[in-house]
């Protein structure tokens, strides 16, 4: 299979395999008037397996998102056909608005306007915590 | 600004000044007594408490400041819908520092974003009671003379009950700590309490459903109520609120030298009974919980004394 080089444009590669459709959805790729090709399953001496999106075009990223739906993803640029910038998502330690806390008693549940905020708690364990009330997000989205 | 929303924002060595700053109130009172004049406290109290609410007050007013607050929701504009954030900023204009209790956990977080003015958290729902921990702490340093080398026991109700969260964190931070958690299966300490403070400082543990079997190892039993307000349903607060009492006859098992500490009100989890035995602390800590929470009024007020 040859998907053609992009000129200018995002490669977002290293997506765990299987995911590529979260992200296709989470980043509103579909609302995009570009060329966007979406590689699933290809081999990988490092995973084995993984996904890959190409965007021909160089979109805003919310790298806070990405890093947390799926950390390994490496995100490369590119202009005029070269590589321009190169950067590997790690978890966030911070989560604004991409998380909803599900504890009744905390007060994100009722204040206005009130941002959803998770701090990161345990990295190894991916586990986030409301701000809030310390609660654990229970899944992710 | 400073505020105070965590026991965890302060270090053993904060702890440690307020504790000094404590007893030398204790010794020397007449020193204190027109530090804050001119300066007012604000008690947002939107839930009930007569202890808390009254011993920040009795704090304000014994260092010579003033204060102003309301004692429920239904009297503030909470009732009209206004959010936390607003009436903090709003009470930010006519208070010097606020305390503020409210059912919803995170909500003196929330305040302290816009009031301007530093903020206590005076107990968010069954999250967290820092002065609580405050007074405990003072407690049980006039106690013991030190925080290490002791085996705390926390019984009753250790999953809502906040002051427990909040004191397992402090007393995480000193040497050769043991807990033992005594609940009933339902009541147990959340998850995050035993991974992210106990486990994550290598604080040995145990968890038993049994107060008579680990009453005899403890250096403090520190009793909690099984609160009514924090069920939703009424049938297993029933069920559950009479799993501990503690009575004569079972102290009798317990160390010379124990302390058992509560931090009330008591339902009936403490019989009266024990209310003469010198190993009883639950009415010493409500007067530590004054002179520290008037330690902690010095501090984010930054007065000088």
């Amino acid at each position: 299979m040859i998907i053609g080089q992009i000129k200018d444009g995002i490669v977002l590669d290293h997506i765990t395999a299987g995911k590529s459709p979260e992200i296709y959805q989470i980043l509103c790729l579909d609302k995009l008037d570009c060329t966007i090709a979406t590689i699933q399953n290809a081999e990988s001496l490092k995973m084995g397996r993984k996904d890959i999106i190409k965007i021909g075009k160089v979109i805003d990223i919310n790298f806070d998102v990405l890093g947390y739906i799926d950390p390994g993803i490496t995100v490369n640029v590119i202009r005029d056909g070269k590589l321009a910038k190169r950067e590997r998502l790690t978890l966030p330690e911070r989560v604004t608005d991409i998380i909803k806390c599900k504890n009744p008693r905390c007060i994100s549940s009722v204040e206005q306007e009130l941002r959803q905020e998770f701090r990161l708690a345990d990295r190894e364990r991916k586990i986030y915590r409301c701000i809030y009330c310390d609660s654990e997000a229970k899944k992710q989205i | 600004m400073r505020h105070l929303i965590d026991i965890q924002q302060l270090s053993r060595e904060d702890i440690s000044r307020l504790i000094e700053t404590a007893l030398d109130i204790i010794e020397n009172p007449g020193r204190y007594s027109e530090v804050c004049r001119h300066k007012k406290l604000a008690t947002l109290f939107f839930e009930p408490s007569t202890r808390t609410r009254l011993s920040f007050e009795a704090a304000m007013y014994e260092l010579g400041g003033d204060v102003l607050g309301f004692s429920e929701s239904n009297s503030s504009s909470a009732a009209k819908g206004e959010s936390v954030s607003d009436t903090a900023r709003t009470v930010g204009c006519y208070a010097d520092i606020i305390a503020m209790r409210h059912p919803k956990e995170g909500a003196p977080l929330v305040a302290s974003r816009t009031a301007g003015v530093p903020v206590i958290n005076a107990g968010d729902g069954g999250h967290n009671h820092p002065t609580q921990t405050l007074a405990d702490l003072l407690t049980i340093y006039r106690e013991k003379g030190s925080f290490n080398n002791l085996t705390i026991g926390c019984c009753g109700d250790l999953k809502f009950g906040r002051t427990v969260h909040s004191l397992i964190s402090a007393m995480s931070r000193y040497e050769n700590v043991k807990f033992v958690l005594i609940s009933p299966e339902e009541l147990k300490v959340p998850k995050y309490i035993k991974t992210d403070v106990l486990e994550a400082n290598n604080i040995p543990y145990i968890e038993s459903t049994s107060l008579e079997d680990n009453i005899g190892k403890l250096d403090i039993l520190y009793m909690t109520r099984v609160q009514r307000e924090r069920f939703f349903n009424e049938a297993d607060y029933l069920r559950l609120k009479d799993s501990y009492v503690l009575t004569p006859e079972k102290l009798k098992a317990a160390k010379a030298d124990l302390s058992v500490m509560h931090p009330l009100p008591r339902v009936n989890e403490i019989s009266v009974a024990v209310d003469d035995d010198p190993r009883a602390c639950y009415f010493k800590q409500v007067l530590n919980g004054k002179y520290m929470r008037m330690a902690l009024i010095l501090k984010l007020l930054e007065v000088a004394v």
